[in-house]
């Protein structure tokens, strides 16, 4: 089972050690080699292709998966950009990738920046999007100008282009919908952490002669916990199905719907641990810290509510119920 | 891991697609003339022209089997015509509950001579059912259940009160939920059993009203003093009520009426919205289109497993809480965009809609388990209850 041989590979080699130097910026070589040669840049490319050849529900599995053990290297981020460079038809990326928008071409040449990208530095490439167009941006085309980084600790660096473009090719899908459906399956995942966390604290953890679970009013919490994981679980799925078929008010549905379940989950999880779950001792911090980094990226929640929001006023009073059965 | 399973819901069939479509041509045509207030009314309605309509037009008792005027098609089929039902506020009332749970039950528990007899009549849309569960001392915990059926020869003789017990003035029949045991402490779930109730036909069985907050009248006070209700009238068997009834909260949690009793106003709201060029609004009608699209995702996840007579208590539970939530913070949300006095006999469609779903919205997380109860039973999913 594919998912048995992520957690394995994730015991091996993502240990308490590894993951607190991550959250300090560390690049985690080791681990992202193992993970490179059990073949997961490719998970999401076609048997025929090099990739695993999974099914929708097993996608989820792996992207929950990654989200679940808050991998702290650009995992999803390399599978998304190998998928939209094989639908592209440009050749794949050949170690870490990232998925950016930015820049400008000009006389063949790419210029300007693209902000906060994960793990810049470390990529062997980016799939990067400009003017409806994909390029397959090798490392030398561009530089670090500003190390800035995620509430996890992980680099999200700004960086200047100077690159002789190729071609590139057309863009399959919206690139930023492609970042947006990936994270909502990692923030279903997250949560899923946080919910097992929360059960396994409340469940030990005793005041006042019983454990927290025992009282009405904690479990109530964990009820609405359980109610936001289900909400971003559905939310990815919807998310994933339609950036499938290129529908981008889909996309913004489910990604939005995920990056509320992001905050609310969050908040639930945190106040259910007390004091130890505002510390970098216990483990919850990692799911929570990627949660809020998670649910601002790949265009904001503004800026899909905003494109989702318009949709449902050009349907009209009458057209609304339609557009909802279409998403 | 704790998983709470939400299977991915299938892709719509051409069938489906094509019955979407069909439908909305009926309720286009049926509904020309009700007006945005009335609609807002949502499964309140209550119009039996419109029911029998329904039942002519072969949308009730869409799954059930055809040697009972069912029309065997699939639960997602019945999926589409109940969730296009409440998103026009069509009158449902007169068939919503007969077709949602109580044929449902009738066929999973009914004798050969109830099935003959009930079910189609409900599928042709004449048949209204009624849910005799609450207590004036049994709300919540339906286990505390007084209603007392005692056998005296091919009846039974029932005497208790049901309260809250919505349109029993209007309809036909009621499963009545009471104990048949003996009732002391070790027995609260055991030793209790349902009844099919005839409401017009029942010497002993006296309905009274009661005006809920709104000054509408849907909730009733059903007593029953000695009433005499045939044998072949109990409902499965005896001293199984308790697991009959729980098969039905699945049925009855997880549709799409958990988030849609306030879509009228998110349709008028939107109709007031089109004409400004807002950015706020679009944002708010973003994140609430969100909401409503994810929440119908996991209400047709509901239905997938049901389908696959998989256990939802829990699945449905959730989608209960969530949904209701959302169609309850509808009128806060609409009001940070608009004003408006409300007014739900206001001559203005957005007035007199908000005015109708404000003073309607309350009982919303209470109907059909309230608030706390789903949050226990999803905490008891979970394991720590």
């Amino acid at each position: 089972m594919l998912a048995d041989m992520l957690e394995r590979l994730f015991d091996a080699h993502l240990d308490d050690a590894a993951l607190a130097r991550a959250a300090q910026g560390e690049w985690l070589g080791a681990a992202w080699d193992e993970i490179a040669a059990n073949g997961l840049p490719l998970a999401l490319l076609s048997d025929d292709r090099g990739g695993f050849g999974l099914s929708a529900a097993e996608t989820g599995e792996v992207l929950r998966l990654l989200g679940r053990r808050a991998v702290p290297l650009p995992v999803a981020e390399t599978m998304a950009a190998n998928r939209l460079l094989a639908a592209a038809g440009l050749p794949l990326a050949e170690g870490a990738a990232g998925l950016a928008e930015g820049g400008t071409i000009a006389g063949g040449r790419l210029t300007g920046t693209a902000s906060r990208v994960a793990w810049a530095d470390k990529l062997e490439c980016l799939a990067l999007s400009v003017g409806g167009r994909l390029y397959r941006v090798p490392r030398a085309g561009w530089t670090i100008a500003e190390a800035e980084h995620a509430l996890t600790g992980e680099p999200r660096e700004t960086i200047t282009f100077d690159w002789a473009a190729d071609e590139g090719a057309p863009l399959a899908h919206d690139l930023l919908a492609e970042g947006a459906a990936i994270r909502a399956f990692q923030i279903a995942g997250a949560l899923e952490a946080a919910l097992d966390l929360t059960l396994a604290h409340t469940s030990t953890r005793v005041q006042f002669g019983k454990p927290l679970a025992r009282f009405q009013a904690v479990q109530h919490e964990l009820a609405k916990l359980a109610g936001e994981l289900a909400c971003a679980t559905a939310a990815a799925d919807l998310a994933g199905e339609a950036l499938a078929r290129g529908d981008l008010a889909g996309v913004a549905a489910g990604s939005l719907r995920a990056r509320e379940a992001a905050g609310n989950g969050a908040s639930i999880a945190t106040q259910m641990h007390g004091a130890i779950g505002f510390t970098r001792e216990y483990p919850l911090h990692r799911h929570t810290t990627a949660l809020w980094t998670w649910r601002d990226e790949f265009g904001g929640q503004v800026h899909w509510a905003r494109l989702l929001g318009k949709a449902a006023l050009a349907a009209g009073a009458d057209g609304y119920w339609p557009m909802v059965t279409s998403l | 891991m704790t998983a709470i399973p939400f299977p991915s819901p299938p892709a719509d069939t051409a069938a489906v697609t094509a019955l979407r479509s069909e439908f909305r041509g009926f309720l286009a045509e049926q509904l020309k003339d009700r007006t945005p207030r009335q609609r807002s009314d949502n499964w309140y309605g209550f119009d039996r022209g419109f029911s029998r309509a329904m039942g002519q037009a072969g949308y009730l008792g869409m799954t059930w089997p055809k040697q009972y005027g069912g029309h065997e098609r699939s639960a997602f089929e019945r999926y589409v015509v109940v969730e296009e039902s409440l998103a026009a506020g069509a009158p449902v009332g007169a068939h919503w509950i007969a077709d949602r749970q109580s044929g449902p039950s009738i066929i999973k528990y009914g004798t050969q001579a109830q099935k003959d007899l009930l079910l189609p009549q409900i599928a042709a849309g004449q048949a209204a059912f009624c849910i005799g569960m609450s207590e004036p001392d049994s709300g919540s915990d339906l286990a505390a259940t007084r209603t007392r059926a005692i056998r005296d020869g091919d009846n039974y003789r029932i005497t208790g009160t049901k309260l809250w017990t919505s349109f029993a003035h209007e309809a036909d029949w009621v499963i009545l939920f009471c104990r048949t045991g003996s009732g002391g402490p070790a027995e609260r779930q055991a030793g209790t059993s349902q009844f099919l109730v005839d409401l017009k036909n029942t010497p002993g069985l006296t309905i009274r009203p009661i005006i809920d907050l709104a000054g509408q009248h849907h909730f009733n006070e059903m007593h029953f003093e000695d009433a005499i209700v045939p044998a072949d009238m109990l409902l499965g068997a005896e001293g199984q009520g308790w697991e009959q009834v729980m098969s039905e909260l699945a049925f009855e949690r997880s549709g799409p009426e958990r988030f849609l009793s306030s879509i009228e106003l998110l349709k008028q709201l939107i109709a007031v919205l089109a004409a400004r060029d807002s950015d706020f609004a679009q944002i708010t009608l973003g994140r609430v289109t969100a909401r409503l699209a994810v929440l119908r995702r996991l209400s047709r996840s509901v239905t997938a497993m049901l389908h696959d007579k998989a256990d939802a208590g829990l699945q449905a539970a959730i989608v209960k809480d969530v949904g209701a939530l959302f169609e309850q913070a509808l009128p806060d949300i609409a009001r940070e965009l608009v004003d408006a006095e409300p007014d739900p006999r206001a001559a203005a469609a957005y007035a007199g809609v908000l005015g109708n779903i404000v003073l309607n919205a309350p009982s919303w997380s209470l109907r059909g388990g309230t608030r706390e109860i789903l949050r226990g039973i999803i905490a008891r999913g979970l394991g720590v209850r």
